[in-house]
């Protein structure tokens, strides 16, 4: 009898070890990035680190700009391609089509949602790549070399998709379907309803999932650093290079040492894109939480 | 007027029948373009044998070592997430059951962890290796990305407990089970063949991430022997094959990435296989 309370006692303090170990490490995350970084953000300004945009690392100094940046582009002329693509595609396969259809992309979309993103990087550079060098740039009578914003946004997009599409299936699932119902029988068409009904309703739900995909998508580094050209600038238009923060940090990791703030440095770019996309989730997540507690 | 309403919404059905379709080439092309490109390199020495003498330069051998690399560190890392997780998992399900305000901050907290993005992992990894004073090493891969990982394995676990009705924990509780035993007796054989599908998942996103590994597990040309052997990992593998100028060594990254691409697709689809016959 004692021995099965010691083995209950045993085991419910290592699940309290190991859900406090898991709660601590977002928190041991962000204390570690303070801590490398301090080097950098105790002998520079906040806001010449974030808004310069001299980067020479080996004259010591560091402007995050031209990073932040190109992050933002990419990012966002992703979420543009995506966005309309998602939400059609998701009031096409809960609304329009077969149920059979949906049974079938369901799995289909999860199994996509797991390819590497080293695949879809691989994808851009066969694919992408020449597409925007060849056709797409010389279409707006520009030349590019095709590694450029451009082809980090479209792979970024299709990677993307599986994830955005999911949550928006997830959040027409929700609504009711007396209120569809009702619209319909009010003698709205199918559209109508979709329209008036479905998008309204699902509007905060949605938009949460935008939310998501882009602070997911801000954090991809290897798809988007093999297509995008990581040269240092402030990009001037799509077609041109760009050099994103995760690039930033994964391809220099090797020489850090060697200069000396310049490890400090790509902690700091760690810790911006650490802080940037906890505050994004925080705040999507919690605005989902909140509408389905409704 | 009616015409108009019907007119806009055969436009929006058709408008978004072809972007679903659109969808679905797209991710088909993905799969195509990549083997395609890559079968012709595919062989049986590429798979089998290590790198030799200049490699990277289009000297023979393959990718042998990355393969195992990436096996080793997806199943360590696998195994070490699940000794974190099932406890957590059940813990939540179990003890916290009747705390839900508490219940939904944990689930909350454990969705943000998941949109850590792999590199702020990586990154952080990489301080605790030079806070430790060690070197890139295979065990420090395998703890990264265990922690990658943990998140999502724990949500999936946590999706199938839920589904196991309350009336059966109070019912080993009056035949006087501890909580222990009503969790790894009851709850956990009850969600077992969920739980193959969580583990599988998590997996297939440890195999398949590469900007954690990057700092963390190294890269080498030989496969380890121990933990604190660097290991080389397939999605790396491709990644300096891809960069290498030479068409030969190229063409070896699409094999990989055909590798890679077939492992996850395998264990994707059993993962889902196990979820639907439940």
């Amino acid at each position: 009898m004692t021995k099965r309370l010691f083995i209950d006692k045993l085991s419910s303090r290592w699940m309290v070890l190991c859900l406090s170990v898991l709660l601590l490490l977002p928190l041991a995350i962000g204390l570690g990035l303070v801590i490398k970084s301090s080097d950098l953000w105790l002998t520079h300004a906040l806001g010449s680190l974030i808004f310069s945009q001299d980067w020479s690392p080996s004259e010591s100094q560091f402007g995050f700009w031209p990073f932040i940046l190109s992050s933002l582009w990419v990012t966002v002329v992703a979420l543009i391609i995506s966005m309309p693509l998602c939400l059609l595609a998701a009031i096409f396969l809960t609304q329009f089509a077969p149920t059979w259809m949906l049974k079938v992309m369901r799995p289909v979309i999860d199994i996509l949602a797991g390819i590497p993103s080293v695949v879809y990087g691989v994808w851009g550079v066969l694919v992408i790549v020449p597409l925007v060098a060849d056709i797409i740039a010389p279409m707006f009578h520009n030349e590019s070399l095709g590694y450029s914003i451009l082809a980090g946004a479209l792979v970024l997009s299709v990677m993307s998709i599986p994830y955005i599409l999911n949550m928006i299936l997830e959040v027409f699932r929700q609504v009711p379907v007396e209120l569809g119902e009702a619209s319909l029988s009010l003698g709205a068409t199918k559209w109508e309803t979709i329209k008036y009904v479905f998008l309204r309703k699902g509007a905060t739900g949605i938009i949460s999932a935008y939310g998501l995909g882009f602070s997911k998508a801000l954090g991809e580094t290897i798809a988007v650093m093999m297509v995008i050209g990581n040269v240092v600038q402030v990009p001037a238009s799509v077609f041109d290079a760009g050099y994103p923060l995760p690039a930033l940090v994964a391809n220099n990791y090797g020489e850090m040492m060697s200069i000396p703030t310049y490890d400090s440095a790509l902690m700091f770019g760690s810790l911006l894109l650490f802080i940037i996309i906890i505050t994004i989730n925080v705040i999507f997540r919690y605005i989902i939480y909140k509408s389905e507690a409704i | 007027m009616t015409l108009n309403r019907k007119l806009e919404e055969s436009f929006f059905k058709y408008l978004s029948a072809i972007v679903s379709v659109l969808i679905i080439l797209v991710l088909i092309h993905i799969v195509y373009s990549i083997i395609a490109k890559g079968a012709s390199a595919l062989s049986w020495e590429v798979l089998t044998q290590e790198p030799k003498g200049g490699f990277y330069m289009g000297g023979g051998g393959g990718i042998f070592n990355a393969i195992v690399g990436s096996l080793y560190l997806a199943i360590g890392a696998t195994v070490l997430a699940f000794i974190i997780s099932l406890p957590v998992a059940l813990f939540i399900n179990i003890y916290l059951i009747k705390y839900p305000r508490t219940l939904i901050g944990i689930r909350f907290f454990l969705d943000v962890l998941w949109g850590v993005p792999s590199i702020v992992f990586g990154a952080f990894g990489f301080i605790l290796l030079m806070y430790m004073g060690m070197r890139n090493s295979l065990g420090a891969g395998i703890v990264t990305v265990a922690a990658l990982i943990s998140p999502i394995m724990i949500r999936a676990m946590d999706e199938v407990l839920m589904t196991i009705p309350k009336g059966l924990q109070e019912a080993a509780y009056s035949l006087g089970s501890t909580k222990t035993e009503t969790a790894f007796k009851i709850f956990f054989r009850q969600a077992l063949p969920g739980f193959a599908t969580a583990i599988l998942l998590a997996f297939g996103r440890g195999i398949g991430d590469a900007a954690s590994v990057l700092f963390t597990a190294g890269y080498t040309d030989h496969v380890p022997e121990k933990l604190s052997d660097p290991a080389a990992t397939l999605p790396l593998s491709i990644f300096f094959q891809l960069s290498s100028p030479i068409e030969e060594v190229q063409n070896r990254a699409f094999a990989a990435a055909i590798v890679l691409t077939f492992i996850v697709l395998i264990i994707s689809i059993t993962a889902r296989l196990l979820y639907r016959k439940k």
